[in-house]
């Protein structure tokens, strides 16, 4: 009863608070965003009163949880939320691609570019990738550690608080909310509640971690501690501002100038390095070696591609400020160690590929691993030309040009995407207690589809972005430069249109694959052919008398 | 101290005795797989995913 009490008190709180913001609010986005706040709270109270079981109070019995049962209604809701921002995600990418081709799409205001850009990069990263994440972690670390996940209640708080992060930042941009830093565009009042719910996620991983009946803390978790402690770590310091007014929804950052673009890219850096490669290594490490039923090819690499990534993608930041005012040192330390990390990068990928070692044939016959591998597949590739783009000489070309897009889109949509869908196809009839998925052939669907999308993205923009670097480079025979800004974009229109139907093809796959998991939930099985037998012609499959009787003739 | 020379000691720690300490503790950490005696471990350390498919 006084937990009961305790929570909905605090909810009470909040919802408190929050109504006295909306009172007090010196803009109207805050208003708006302390509305959401208020209606959240007056949400978790009513669960808080409503779900408690007061038959077991008043009769005094502690209701404990089953510690024999691995605590999975998180993971379940995880998954659900991963479909579903990951398609929202997909959607507002197709859209905003759309907008740079024909800029008659600019709705303005509430629908401009500025504005579903980032709603489209938090889309996919946090709410698609985040909610992913949190959902895998839950799950991979119950099972290697042999220990129902601690603190039921934070967890759940973890999944909600963090949906709640989600519906603020974006209603934000829409409504013209930003600390425009890139990656990290909510303002401070989402970045507090960010903080909280962080901090929670790690008491509850750690914890788990703690009653393990494992001696071994299996390799993923290593992973999935960094990715929580070093985004806890750079979300804290990134977001060091000082609000105009604590009733407002604007403030100013604490650093200014190079130093503050220093602090955003490491940042920005760190949360592809930390967020978008190690989290989802964590994935690979767990769900590779589950799906393709082997021991992951190399223990020992697995360590050294896991201290190689702590130690060296820290530093590679600056890259990202080739030749601005960020001093000449710093700028070469982040392209130094931008193309030390080409080896440890490829490292986990060899090992990654090398579980299937012996099982290939799982390629042609099971879609899933056919997924796993073109992950692994493209993050070779994006982490080999990553590291070409941080050298300052190809970064003369490609910074600032659509090179860059298709970089960060073939490790975004071939590698992020790839292995989430690999992991959600793995869980969704595990979690479910489904024989299997309602249908392998449509995951092979999604996994052409999405391929053929980063095949279009990826070519485009390569091809557009080098045109485009080189044409802003081009000086005539005089001396001054050849083409204007305006030219450069009147050229891009078939690129921008061919990135689109890339785009176009990735939301379908993405489609395909909500049907796909409904449908599995829902309980159903599609009649299909398996995706591989042994060959069989029942015709040939009789003794041949004829041939006998012409032989004896 | 003003902050100039702050900046200046912090940064002649960092590529002395920071990166040599930051150096020698990325060594031993990669080594520490493969001190001898170690393959048996990580061995036992790579299969444990599969221990729940056959223990019911």
């Amino acid at each position: 009863m006084v937990t009961v009490l305790a929570r909905a008190g605090l909810w009470l709180a909040v919802l408190f608070l929050a109504v006295i913001g909306v009172a007090l609010a010196a803009d109207g986005g805050f208003a708006i965003h302390m509305s959401i706040v208020a209606l959240a709270a007056l949400i978790a109270v009513w669960f808080t009163v409503r779900s408690a079981d007061y038959g077991a109070i008043a009769r005094g019995i502690l209701k404990m949880p089953d510690e024999g049962r691995y605590d999975d209604d998180p993971v379940r809701w995880g998954v659900i939320a991963t479909v579903f921002w990951g398609v929202v995600g997909f959607a507002a990418g197709v859209f905003i691609a759309a907008q740079l081709t024909w800029p008659w799409l600019n709705l303005e205001p509430y629908l401009n570019f500025s504005r579903l850009r980032p709603l489209h990069t938090s889309a996919v990263i946090f709410a698609f990738g985040g909610n992913a994440l949190i959902a895998t972690s839950y799950y991979v670390v119950q099972r290697t550690c042999r220990a129902r996940l601690a603190f039921p209640g934070l967890a759940r708080f973890v999944f909600w608080g963090y949906q709640l992060f989600i519906v603020l930042a974006a209603t934000g941009y829409v409504l013209g909310i930003s600390q425009s830093k890139e990656y990290a565009e909510p303002e401070w009042y989402v970045d507090w509640w960010l903080t909280i719910v962080w901090v929670c996620y790690l008491a509850v991983f750690v914890s788990t971690i703690i009653k393990r009946s494992e001696p071994h803390i299996y390799v993923a978790n290593w992973f999935y501690l960094s990715f929580i402690i070093t985004v806890a770590m750079l979300h804290v310091v990134n977001n060091l501002d000082w609000p105009v007014s604590f009733v407002g929804s604007k403030s100013y950052p604490v650093f200014a100038g190079v130093q503050g673009a220093l602090v955003q890219w490491w940042y920005g850096h760190n949360a592809v390095g930390f967020f978008l490669t190690a989290g989802f290594l964590a994935m690979m490490y767990y769900f590779v070696p589950k799906q393709a039923e082997r021991p992951v090819y190399s223990y020992r690499l697995s360590i050294i591609h896991f201290w190689s990534l702590i130690f060296i993608y820290i530093w590679a930041g600056p890259h990202h400020l080739h030749y601005t005012a960020l001093p000449d040192w710093a700028q070469t330390l982040g392209m130094v160690f931008s193309i030390m990390l080409w080896m440890p990068s490829w490292g986990g990928m060899i090992n990654g590929l090398m579980t299937l070692n012996g099982a290939w044939d799982k390629v042609r016959t099971d879609p899933i691993i056919r997924m796993m591998v073109m992950a692994l597949a493209f993050y070779g590739m994006s982490t080999f030309e990553g590291p070409m783009m941080s050298i300052k000489f190809v970064n003369s070309l490609s910074h600032y040009t659509d090179w860059t897009i298709g970089h960060v889109h073939s490790g975004a949509l071939g590698w992020n995407g790839m292995i989430t869908f690999g992991a959600i196809y793995y869980l969704v009839p595990r979690l479910w207690n489904r024989e299997r998925l309602y249908s392998v052939r449509m995951v092979n669907w999604h996994f052409w589809l999405a391929t053929i999308g980063i095949v279009f993205y990826a070519a485009s923009m390569w091809v557009a972005g080098i045109m485009q670097g080189l044409m802003w480079r081009e000086y005539g025979a005089d001396g001054y430069l050849v083409n204007t800004f305006a030219d450069t974009v009147a050229r891009m229109y078939p690129m921008y249109a061919m990135r689109a139907f890339g785009g176009l093809l990735y939301l379908a796959g993405g489609a395909i694959m909500v049907l796909n998991v409904w449908k599995t939930i829902a309980g159903q099985l599609r009649e299909e052919a398996p995706m591989h037998n042994a060959s069989y012609d029942p015709e040939a499959d009789k003794p041949l008398p004829g041939a006998r009787a012409a032989q004896a003739n | 101290m003003n902050a100039h020379s702050t900046y200046e000691t912090l940064r002649h720690i960092a590529d002395s005795w920071g990166l040599l300490a930051m150096v020698l503790v990325f060594l031993v950490l990669v080594a520490w797989p493969f001190r001898p005696g170690h393959r048996a471990k990580n061995e036992e350390a790579a299969t444990m995913i599969f221990k729940d498919e056959n223990d019911g």
